[in-house]
C-alpha cells in the first residue's frame, strides 16, 4: 500500500504536460476542484436532497443546507482519496491520465492531506451541526469507497463495482437520517435503486473503456470474463432493476406518477440493455454501450427527480390542508 | 565575503497559482464563518446542549 511521504514512481507525463514535478506547487483551485470529483458529487449531492425532501418531518433549511455541503464535501473528499490511491493506474488510463495527480500537478501527498483533512471536517460538522447518525453513515461510506472499494476491491475481483456500488447509494440514506436521526425503508429502497442500477451504467462504460483497464491492471468484468459476459450481467441487472425502481411505488412510498415513470424508464433500460447484448461487434456495440451509458444516468436523474417533486408537492398539499 | 540567502523565486505561473489558492481559502473560510454564525442562530443554546 503507499503511504503518504512514500516516493510514487509515476510513469511518464502525458504529451503536454509540465516535464517535471515542481518544487513549489502550480496547482489552481480548479485542480483541488478535479480532485473532488464534481461529476460524481453532483449526483450524490442530488440523491441526498432526494432523500433530505423525502424523509417526514422538518429541517431548518440552514441545517438542511449544512447536511448538503457536508455530504457534498465527504464524497468530494472521498474522490481525491481515490485519486491519490489510484494515481498509478490513473497515469495508465486515457480517461484518467488528466486527472490532477497523473498530470503532476498535484502531489500524491497533497491530495491524501485535502482528502482525509475535508473527511473529518465533513464528518464532524455534520454530527455536531445535524445528525450523529448522518454523520456515522458518512463516515462508513467514505471509508467504504476508499478503503473496501478503491483499495480492496477494485484490484482484485470483477465484481468490484456491484460491492463498491454501495457507497455511491449510501447518500439518500444519509439525507434521511439528517432530517429525521433515524432509518427506515424508505431510504433503504433509495440505496437499493442506485445498487442496483450501479453494475448495468458502469459496466457499459467498462466496455467502452476495457483496454484501458486491461492496461492497467485493473480486474474489470470485461477483461476478465470478456464482453460477451458483461452484456448478459448488464441485461440481467437491468432486467432486476425495473422492479427494483418501482418498489416505492408498488410498496406504497411513492405516488401513481412515480409508479408510471419508473416502469416506463426502467423498461427503457431493459431496451438499451437489449441493444447492448446483441449488438456484439463494430460500430453499433459501441454505440449501444454508449447510449446504455448516456441513459444509465438520465434514468437515475429522472427517478429521484420525479420522487423529489412528488414529495414536494405532497408537502405543499399536506401544508395547504392544514393551513 | 558575502553570505547572501538562497531564495527561491516564483515563476509568475506559481505565483498566479498561489494567489488563486490563497483566495480561494480566504473564501471557504469566510463561508464557514458565516455558516456557523447561522448555524448558531438557528440552534440557539441548543447548540451547547451535545448529551453523550
Amino acid at each position: 500500500m503507499t503511504m503518504i511521504g512514500d516516493i510514487v514512481k509515476l510513469p511518464a507525463p502525458v504529451e503536454g504536460a509540465a516535464p517535471a514535478r515542481p518544487q513549489v506547487s502550480v496547482a489552481d483551485v480548479g485542480d483541488y476542484v478535479a480532485l473532488l470529483k464534481p461529476r460524481v458529487m453532483s449526483l450524490v449531492v442530488f440523491t441526498g436532497l432526494v432523500g433530505m425532501v423525502a424523509a417526514p418531518g422538518a429541517i431548518h433549511p440552514v441545517l438542511a443546507f449544512t447536511a448538503l455541503l457536508c455530504i457534498a464535501v465527504g464524497a468530494g473528499a472521498s474522490g481525491a482519496l481515490n485519486m491519490w490511491y489510484d494515481a498509478d493506474i490513473d497515469a495508465l488510463m486515457s480517461r484518467t491520465s488528466g486527472r490532477p495527480i497523473p498530470r503532476r500537478r498535484i502531489t500524491p501527498g497533497e491530495a491524501f492531506g485535502f482528502g482525509i483533512t475535508l473527511s473529518g471536517f465533513s464528518v464532524v460538522v455534520l454530527g455536531l451541526m445535524v445528525s450523529w447518525l448522518a454523520a456515522a453513515l458518512l463516515a462508513f461510506t467514505i471509508f467504504f469507497y476508499v478503503v473496501v472499494y478503491t483499495m480492496w476491491l477494485k484490484r482484485w475481483t470483477p465484481q468490484n463495482i456491484v460491492i463498491g456500488g454501495a457507497a455511491g447509494a449510501f447518500p439518500p440514506v444519509i439525507g434521511w437520517a439528517a432530517v429525521t436521526g433515524s432509518v427506515s425503508i424508505e431510504p433503504l429502497l433509495m440505496f437499493l435503486i442506485i445498487f442496483v442500477w450501479t453494475p448495468p451504467h458502469f459496466w457499459a462504460l467498462a466496455l467502452l473503456r476495457s483496454d484501458d483497464y486491461a492496461r492497467a491492471g485493473v480486474p474489470m468484468l470485461p477483461v476478465v470474463k470478456g464482453a460477451a459476459a458483461t452484456r448478459r450481467q448488464i441485461f440481467a441487472y437491468s432486467v432486476l432493476l425495473l422492479p427494483v425502481g418501482a418498489s416505492p411505488w408498488f410498496l406504497g412510498y411513492a405516488g401513481l406518477v412515480y409508479g408510471v415513470t419508473s416502469l416506463v424508464a426502467g423498461a427503457l433500460m431493459v431496451a438499451f440493455a437489449w441493444r447492448v447484448l446483441t449488438s456484439t461487434e463494430g460500430a453499433r456495440a459501441v454505440s449501444a454501450a454508449r447510449q446504455m451509458f448516456a441513459y444509465s444516468i438520465a434514468y437515475l436523474f429522472g427517478l429521484f427527480a420525479v420522487l423529489l417533486i412528488e414529495s414536494v408537492v405532497g408537502r405543499l398539499v399536506a401544508g395547504t390542508l392544514a393551513g | 565575503m558575502e553570505n547572501k540567502p538562497e531564495r527561491v523565486e516564483l515563476t509568475e505561473e506559481q505565483k498566479r497559482s498561489r494567489r488563486s489558492r490563497s483566495i480561494a481559502i480566504a473564501v471557504v473560510l469566510g463561508v464557514l464563518v458565516v455558516l456557523f454564525y447561522a448555524i448558531t442562530l438557528v440552534k440557539g443554546p441548543a447548540i451547547l446542549n451535545r448529551p453523550l
